[in-house]
């Protein structure tokens, strides 16, 4: 490989940062390029709805300071991609100027899906994902006196509390029998709809959006369900998920599926380009557990921690260990390790649920028939991610797991512990060799009880 | 905002305004009698000469009647600097008891009833304001709408009120003859738990620690659900409303030295400057115990007690400065610059501030040992050099009314030298470090936003690394408002407690970690 050869990186997301962070760690003479219509620096997209809701400004997504870049050489160009000549290896910027490399990475995220409804393109319609989404948003939610959410996801619920900063009463339609249901139980997910409803949110299920009609003047002035009823809004959020975001290097020799198509290694079918991130499709699923896309932040960085040992001299494949993810529904933290599916057969699992009174608090493990830890679910109390990581890896059975759960608490000090309850409750349930944890001496003294 | 909110804001405002106004009240007319009764005996005669003009004069305001003060005295003082005869200048500053009894006005006569439309109204409608909030709402943290506030993201109303703070301290610090009024309020109270008539340090005594109940009273409010962040408030609140407030005025009443246990040394800089020594010294068997107290805080309290939980034992959870930091200033943490650029200021000016309470300290005791023999009267221009610019520009001025101009922790960020010495502990010998959740954490910012002390806690979250800072105050917010779970506060073993290289778990193509 020549060492002073240019790599550029179209995308400065999660995935194409980390990249590139990870490539000037082991190489030092390489040539990085960052290429962004987005922003110029690095931000945190998890964080845009902290920004609207004014617990942020914009400058605290960014996770590094801006000398940052120069101190790393790593250059940054803000400006769109159009188009790529593989051929001739360069990349055509919107400015009709040229840039041309040796290795390309296309890292360039996801958009937000619009499935083909009647007036999804009026004023006032809009998915969440960029910088400038944010922006139009900030726009678009002045003077509206309800608003409408389309699809029961991460983002249609970021997006609900976004508008309730706001005071703005929201309806939310959820396609599914509960909220995120298509990812969640059916326990959890009534849990999280409980929350949603508790903070005066209109959650309407198993409702789907059938169109969005015209004010007369291009703005959004009501839309229809599925269900026959019209509501006036003034603002839709369409959250109904998210697709790559590759329609610029559609008919060309890429080959682009909904993603653009990598292996394992995340080569394409051209030499010297590669792609990560939200928007690669793995021809094969990474792992049995996984999807062909993965459009998760952790997942795009570990994709970029992995392609940088592959640019570095040190060809490596995708092997995602154990599946973990996190989110926050209003005030409810969920956290979840392993593998914990919507639904499932009988036979196939042995689940152990337990739900504080409070309907806040959830904890959920599922065994496989022999009794060993295949995935939990936590919500509103915190566990760790390094006790579950090689609980799951090296297959504890359920009553170790629960034995040692004050091991996997997370919660800050003098907070309710949680875990004594669950291993009361799994005890019951289960049974198993071991005693439940007794309340520290401090947790007495506090009168933490749960 | 709700009606009793709103008529809680509306009693604050009066509460403020009626404080404010007070300075300005009254007639000032001096007697020769209180000059008598408020000068030292070997300034007496001299004062009663000096001041003949203005006897039995009636001026209308606080101005007119230090202008004249001012005058008189200044003329003869500056006649003799002229003439280089320092041992006859009257170093001592009168124009705060002699103001102080030359007034009368009717604050000074209906003590009770102003304090109540001041201090009393204040307290009250801040109770009124802050109790309600969050009514009917789940638990959880809001920081809704902080940066688009006027007055948390530096608006006008920010800068206004630090104005307002700056100019206070000032007054305090360097001018409290103007606020003789407000001292003669306290008067009564004063009387009934230390005896003695109050001082300007009374006063500020007393309106700080309500400050610190009112805005803790908030922070329960504002951190429900959160356990760690209650009991901390509550510990604060007891520490300054008893230790620092209310038993060192009760020791007073009972004929002991002034005294605030939990204050440390190089906090508590004159702690071993000649006259507290010397009350120490003279104070009998309780004398003796405050500064063995003392001295075993500073050696073996401060390493200890940070070896097993980290400095956040005194910081968050002690401290006065730290209490009014945690209560008053926590609407204003957000304000706290993040760069690498303050950091290094910040190491440079922590570690030079404690540099020089040490060789103050050092010089302080070999000099008082020595019988003055060393240095003479020289260490006392040390003291007030320290005095002025560190223990009242920058630990009060800077300290307090820069909140909302660079956050709530500038003192203990930038000056403390307790909080230096307390954080060379934390970092170099401590069980205390804030763990990240493995890989869970995504850079969101909520941490770094508000943390008090600048520390760019999302650095190391993202890396998977622990977080050892000798600044760490470990006020436990960084924890509390991260979305993911991914914080914790704890005290572990010391191996591994600074992880160098660290691995974010759940990628499996990684084996090792450049």
């Amino acid at each position: 490989m020549d060492p002073n050869r240019h790599i550029l990186i179209i995308g400065n997301g999660i995935a194409g940062v980390t990249l590139a962070r990870h490539i000037r760690k082991r190489d030092s003479s390489v040539k990085i390029t960052l290429v962004s219509g987005e922003s110029k620096y690095f931000f945190s997209r998890t964080a845009l709805m902290y920004v609207f809701m004014g617990h942020m400004k914009f400058e605290h997504t960014q996770p590094y300071e801006n000398f940052f870049w120069g101190k790393n050489r790593i250059e940054l160009i803000e400006e769109w991609i159009e188009s790529v000549d593989f051929a001739q290896k360069s990349a055509k910027f919107q400015s009709g100027e040229t840039l041309t490399y040796d290795q390309l990475v296309i890292a360039t995220g996801s958009k937000p899906n619009k499935f083909g409804w009647p007036g999804q393109e009026l004023k006032g319609v809009q998915g969440l994902y960029s910088k400038q989404d944010l922006e139009l948003m900030e726009e678009n939610t002045k003077d509206v006196r309800r608003a409408v959410i389309v699809g029961g996801g991460l983002i249609g619920i970021e997006m609900a509390e976004m508008l309730a900063y706001k005071k703005i009463p929201v309806t939310f339609l959820v396609r599914e029998k509960g909220f995120w249901r298509n990812v969640l139980p059916k326990e959890e997910s009534e849990l999280i709809s409980k929350h949603v409803r508790e903070h005066h949110i209109d959650l309407r299920l198993e409702t789907e959006l059938v169109e969005i009609n015209d004010d007369g003047n291009g703005k959004v002035k009501a839309i229809k369900t599925n269900h026959g009823e019209e509501i006036p809004c003034e603002f839709v959020g369409l959250t109904a998920g998210v697709t790559p975001n590759v329609d610029f290097l559609r008919n060309s020799k890429l080959e682009v599926n909904r993603g653009v198509v990598v292996n394992s290694k995340f080569e394409t079918n051209i030499p010297d380009v590669y792609s990560i991130g939200d928007c690669a499709e793995f021809k094969e699923k990474p792992a049995a557990d996984r999807k062909n896309i993965e459009q998760v932040w952790y997942t795009g960085r570990m994709h970029g921690e992995t392609l940088a040992l592959t640019l570095t001299g040190q060809a490596t494949d995708y092997q995602p260990g154990v599946w973990f993810n996190s989110a926050k529904f209003l005030d409810v933290e969920y956290q979840t390790y392993g593998t914990v599916p919507a639904d499932w057969d009988g036979d196939e699992f042995q689940s152990f649920y337990w739900e504080h009174r409070s309907n806040k608090v959830a904890f959920r493990m599922l065994m496989d028939s022999n009794g060993n830890i295949v995935g939990v679910n936590n919500f509103g109390f915190r566990l760790r991610h390094e006790f579950f990581d090689k609980a799951i890896k090296e297959k504890w059975t359920g009553q170790k797991v629960i034995s040692k759960l004050e091991k996997a608490n997370f919660d800050p000090e003098f907070f309710a512990p949680f875990y004594i309850e669950i291993q009361k409750a799994f005890l019951k349930e289960y049974g198993g060799g071991f005693k439940p944890e007794k309340r520290s001496f401090i947790q007495k003294l506090f009168g933490a009880s749960v | 905002m709700k009606v009793i909110q709103k008529i809680g804001l509306i009693l604050f405002l009066i509460g403020l305004g009626v404080f404010t106004a007070i300075p300005f009240l009254g007639t000032y007319k001096l007697s020769q009698e209180m000059v008598s009764a408020n000068t030292k005996d070997i300034h007496e005669e001299k004062m009663l000469e000096i001041l003949t003009p203005i006897y039995d004069q009636s001026y209308s305001s606080n101005f007119q009647f230090l202008s004249e003060f001012n005058q008189e005295f200044g003329t003869y003082n500056d006649a003799l600097k002229a003439e280089a005869k320092w041992d006859e200048v009257i170093w001592d500053d009168y124009s705060f008891s002699l103001g102080k009894a030359a007034l009368s006005s009717p604050v000074k006569d209906n003590p009770w009833l102003w304090m109540f439309l001041s201090i009393g109204l204040a307290v009250l409608g801040g109770l009124l304001y802050n109790l309600p909030k969050y009514k009917d709402e789940p638990e959880g943290i809001k920081n809704n709408g902080i940066f688009h506030s006027k007055m948390k993201n530096r608006g006008w109303l920010g800068m206004l009120t630090g104005s307002y703070l700056i100019l206070f301290y000032v007054i305090l610090y360097w001018f409290p003859a103007y606020l003789v009024n407000l001292v003669a309020m306290v008067d009564p109270l004063s009387m009934i738990l230390s005896g003695n008539p109050a001082s300007q340090w009374f006063l500020y005594g007393f309106v700080y620690t309500l400050a610190i109940i009112v805005m803790g009273i908030r922070m329960f409010r504002k951190y429900r659900g959160n356990k760690y962040q209650q009991l901390r408030t509550a510990s604060v609140m007891f520490f300054q409303t008893a230790f620092a407030f209310l038993i060192p005025e009760i020791l007073v009443l009972l004929n002991q030295p002034y005294f605030d246990f939990k204050n440390i040394w190089p906090l508590d800089y004159d702690f071993f400057y000649s006259y507290q020594l010397d009350s120490f010294l003279s104070g009998g068997s309780v004398g003796m115990f405050m500064l063995i107290w003392g001295i075993l805080l500073i050696i073996i309290g401060v390493p200890v007690f940070t070896y097993f939980f980290g400095k956040r034992w005194y910081c968050s959870w002690v401290c006065g400065c730290g209490g009014l930091a945690e209560t008053v200033g926590d609407p204003y943490r957000q304000l706290s610059d993040k760069s690498v650029k303050s950091w290094k200021i910040e190491r440079y000016l922590i570690n030079g501030v404690l540099v020089l309470a040490v060789v103050m300290t050092i010089l302080t005791i070999a000099n008082y040992f020595s019988d003055f023999w060393l240095l003479g009267e020289a260490t006392n221009q040390l003291h007030s050099f320290y005095g002025f610019a560190i223990g009242s520009a920058f630990a009060g001025v800077v300290g307090t009314g820069f909140y909302p101009f660079m956050g709530n922790r500038v003192w203990c960020r930038f000056g403390c030298p307790l909080a230096a010495y307390l954080g060379i502990v934390q970092r170099f010998k401590s069980r205390f470090r804030i763990t990240t959740n493995g890989g869970q954490c995504i850079s969101c910012g909520n941490c770094s936003t508000y943390c008090e002390m600048g520390i760019d806690v999302r650095w190391y979250a993202q890396r998977g690394q622990n977080i050892v800072r000798s600044s760490c105050v470990g006020c436990g917010v960084c924890s509390a408002v991260c979305p993911r779970g991914v914080l914790k506060l704890e005290n572990g073993p010391e191996e591994g407690r600074i992880n160098e290289l660290p691995i974010i778990i759940g990628n499996d193509s990684v084996k090792i970690n450049a």
